[in-house]
């Protein structure tokens, strides 16, 4: 089936890319040493996480991923960073210490469980995928979803959303009154 | 399923959620130690979605976006908690903030 394997290369291209782009950005974000450029990298990293949701037919996450990561969280970090100045911060000065050593042991020792684990608990009943039909990752189903099934995260989920709305405010209002010379020390 | 199956997909997330944890683990700035965290759960994210897609259900997906919301309400704590350190003029350097230290 010649146009059937035509399609399986471009599939594979473009995993590529989009696997290899994630994995370079996401070692971007933790090796720059000014915090403005590491998030620059980690819009790279989330856009080509939507790309891969794409290829595992999950549509509406990739549309969510890029409109509320790469869009509204990414652009709030930027404005953090551009509020604070960011100042450099080499991740590598100093030379090799006991912990940079320690952290890339352990980094490594993650790495190495997740991929035994995975291996052996699946073992090959990883390649046969479940049918799909065509409701699978659309809008519809995920809402249907959300409100019957997983009513209860979804309301927790606003519960949670609230709260970080309200510790937000609180923790900005508080430092502003302790830090103003205007307003004096709170004895 | 075209292109890769889903194996690979959880090497790129196992490789990413590492990647994060190196980034927690080494950087001092508590600014790229969020972005670090992030970075540990897109890569699972990236395991729920391509688990979703192994099962042929899309549950797997309603969780990765329960997931999105409880990181937007982290970094929305964690920015605040990092405008209030430096309002403070406290450096911007986990590993010296220790006064919480037993």
């Amino acid at each position: 089936m010649i146009a059937g394997s035509a399609g399986n290369v471009v599939v594979w291209g473009v995993w590529f890319v989009a696997a290899f782009a994630c994995l370079g950005s996401a070692l971007a974000v933790v090796s720059f040493a000014n915090p403005f450029f590491s998030a620059l990298a980690l819009i790279g990293n989330l856009a080509s996480l939507a790309v891969l949701y794409l290829l595992l037919n999950a549509e509406f996450v990739a549309a969510a991923q890029v409109l509320v990561y790469a869009g509204a969280v990414m652009v709030m970090f930027l404005f953090v960073v551009a509020y604070l100045g960011g100042e450099a911060d080499a991740p590598w000065a100093g030379g090799p210490s006991w912990q940079v050593v320690g952290a890339i042991a352990a980094a490594a020792a993650i790495l190495v469980e997740i991929v035994v684990v995975i291996g052996v608990a699946a073992g090959d009943g990883l390649s046969n995928e479940g049918d799909i039909s065509s409701a699978f990752g659309s809008p519809a189903e995920i809402g249907r979803l959300f409100l019957t099934d997983h009513l209860l995260a979804f309301e927790v989920t606003s519960i949670v959303l609230l709260a970080a709305a309200v510790g937000g405010v609180i923790l900005g209002h508080h430092s502003r009154r302790v830090d103003d010379p205007a307003v004096g020390g709170r004895g | 399923m075209l292109g890769p199956d889903i194996t690979w997909y959880l090497v790129v997330s196992a490789i990413l959620f590492s990647v994060g944890a190196l980034g927690v683990l080494l950087r001092r700035s508590p600014l790229i130690v969020l972005l670090s965290v992030e970075i540990m759960l897109n890569g699972a994210n990236l395991a729920l979605i391509a688990f979703s897609r192994l099962h042929g259900e899309s549950d797997g997906q309603v969780f990765a976006i329960t997931v999105m919301a409880v990181a937007a309400s982290e970094v929305v704590v964690g920015l605040g908690l990092i405008v209030a350190m430096s309002r403070r003029n406290l450096a911007l350097d986990v590993d010296r903030l220790n006064s919480l230290r037993g």
